[in-house]
């Protein structure tokens, strides 16, 4: 098994799921997080006083899947975050040991 | 306020409902501001802060009432001693006025007058709090709020508007507190942070405002209860002069919102929020004392020189290096003193009495009179203030300890948290939100 994880632009959230709907997958985690890539933050202006604000709101996304269908689920989720411009955000799979269904005890893959 | 040197009717006045009622009113918008002005600063402080800023207006309705009960009426409106102070002891505790009986020459109840004249006392040390965000005591606030309002307040509320103050003796023009309101806190709140200091991080953390839409609503609020605040200065409204000054917070507001909003839009490119609300409390402030004796086209001048004026102003601490950390000085002690000074320039002669500016042919006479009582005041104000926060500081502490700044002085102080953000969070408000759960249970416990 994998563990995806999409660090994202808030807005693109929507299309995500969609995408991963379509594409079969039946749960996923979503957390908001802020953090800054080569984007980096922009300037706020308070009664004239500026600010640079480093970190940028993103979500965060998990979704875990078969080894199989990583790296299309990848490809699936590159596809809906991408705008095009800086800022757009990363995507990363890491081998997962085991996963749980809590409700039934049911392990690996059957937990999907 | 008004002038009562016009006393040409001999007989006795009789009890107006229409301008009794019209005070009241007034006395109840006023009274609207300081949840206003709580609203204004609270939305500007970071988040950690916010109840503490809300707390530190809202107190001043609590203290500052009962001490103008039992004798700051007395002290500000009682008869003169000495050209400095007033004393009435009917005035004490209020026990000895009639409730028919009326006030001076006016056609309102003693006790009407009273309870508008609260209402500025109230909000006149609350407008210092602003300054002194995230930093002080509570109970060294809740103190310094009873002593400043005994020791600068009352008096200087005395010398401009109370019969045989020097400064009401001079023909000092203050409609409805320039110089006693305004210019007051602002050059107290100079003091008080040339005291105290600046605030952990201050020029180095970022310390945006954490709710813009509060700060609008409290200048919403401020705006709206400010029409009591000026109108009702007149105490009345027989001969329209209290309708001229509303129409002139009006105009003179717009002006200056409208000026500021330019002026940063040139500077730094943006029309902010911030910069809106600002703008529109520094006209509010500039016609404050000038209202009553110009022309609504004087008001557009006015209000456009405080907005444009001030939003150069609030800068200036970051060059000096004072920690006026919402900007008390910058937008109440300059505008009030462009609204009082400015008063020696646009008098029309055709408002609240015949006193004409250097514009209107008067000289500068008017300009000279105003200058004495917008120093004077100042100087008193800033001066009494520092010492004040000096003896404070040096008896009970007016500072919370530094751990309890970077946590958070709402925990600290109030045991609470503005905001539950127990969900997710933004990303700012992730590094603000105050840590320790556990210190408060302490605090709750103990």
């Amino acid at each position: 098994m994998k563990l995806i994880t999409a660090v994202v632009k808030p807005h693109r959230l929507d299309e995500i799921k969609e995408a991963l709907q379509a594409f079969g997958v039946h749960g996923l985690t979503v957390t908001e997080a802020s953090g800054y890539g080569r984007q980096r933050g922009h300037t706020e202006v308070y009664r004239g006083a500026e600010y640079t604000v480093d970190l940028v709101p993103k979500i965060r996304i998990e979704v875990l899947a078969e080894d199989d269908d990583a790296e299309g689920l990848i490809d699936v989720i590159v596809k809906a975050a991408r705008t095009g411009k800086i800022g757009d955000g990363k995507v990363w799979s890491v081998p997962v040991e085991t996963a749980v269904r809590v409700r039934t005890g049911e392990r690996g893959p059957d937990a999907l | 306020m008004a002038s009562a040197a016009i006393t040409l009717a001999a007989e006795a006045p009789k009890l107006s409902a229409a301008n009794t009622g019209f005070m009241l009113i007034c006395s109840a918008l006023v009274l609207l501001m300081t949840p206003g002005l709580a609203f204004f600063y609270g939305g500007m402080v970071r988040v950690k802060s916010t109840l503490n800023m809300l707390m530190m207006s809202f107190i001043s309705m609590g203290i500052v009432t009962i001490l103008w009960v039992l004798y700051g009426f007395s002290f500000a409106f009682g008869t003169d001693k000495g050209s400095l102070i007033g004393w009435t002891s009917d005035f004490v505790g209020l026990s000895g006025i009639d409730k028919g009986a009326l006030w001076g020459t006016y056609n309102i109840p003693v006790l009407a007058f009273m309870v508008f004249q609260l209402m500025f006392a109230i909000i006149t040390p609350a407008l210092i709090s602003g300054a002194l965000a995230d930093r002080v005591k509570f109970s060294a606030w809740a103190l310094f709020v009873a002593l400043w309002a005994t020791v600068v307040y009352f008096p200087v509320a005395h010398w401009v508007w109370g019969e045989g103050g020097w400064a009401f003796d001079l023909g000092v023009i203050d409609f409805a507190g320039g110089t006693a309101v305004h210019i007051n806190a602002g050059a107290a709140a100079l003091g008080v942070i040339l005291v105290i200091g600046k605030r952990v991080g201050f020029k180095k953390d970022p310390m945006r405002p954490h709710s813009l839409p509060l700060v609008m609503l409290g200048a919403g609020l401020l705006w709206f209860g400010w029409f009591g605040f000026n109108a009702g200065s007149w105490l009345g409204n027989d001969d329209g002069v209290g309708t001229l000054m509303f129409v002139n917070t009006q105009v003179a507001t717009a002006a200056a919102m409208l000026a500021w909003l330019v002026y940063e839009k040139i500077r730094h490119g943006a029309f902010t929020t911030l910069g809106a609300a600002s703008g529109a409390v520094a006209g509010l402030v500039a016609i404050t004392p000038s209202g009553g004796a110009i022309t609504p086209v004087g008001a557009i001048a006015i209000g456009a020189i405080a907005g444009l004026l001030c939003a150069m102003a609030v800068g200036l601490k970051y060059k000096f290096g004072y920690d006026d950390s919402l900007d008390v000085v910058g937008v109440h002690m300059v505008g009030g003193i462009l609204g009082s000074l400015l008063i020696g320039l646009f008098a029309s002669g055709k408002g609240q009495s015949d006193v004409k500016g250097l514009f209107y042919g008067g000289g500068l006479d008017q300009f000279w009179k105003q200058c004495a009582g917008v120093f004077a005041v100042l100087a008193y104000s800033l001066i009494a203030s520092a010492i004040l926060a000096f003896l404070l500081d040096k008896t009970i502490g007016m500072r919370v300890p530094e751990d309890d700044e970077i946590a958070g002085i709402d925990q600290a102080e109030h045991a609470e948290t503005a905001y539950d953000f127990s969900g997710a969070g933004g990303g700012a408000a992730r590094t603000t939100v105050p840590a320790a759960v556990g210190s408060a249970s302490k605090k709750v416990d103990a």
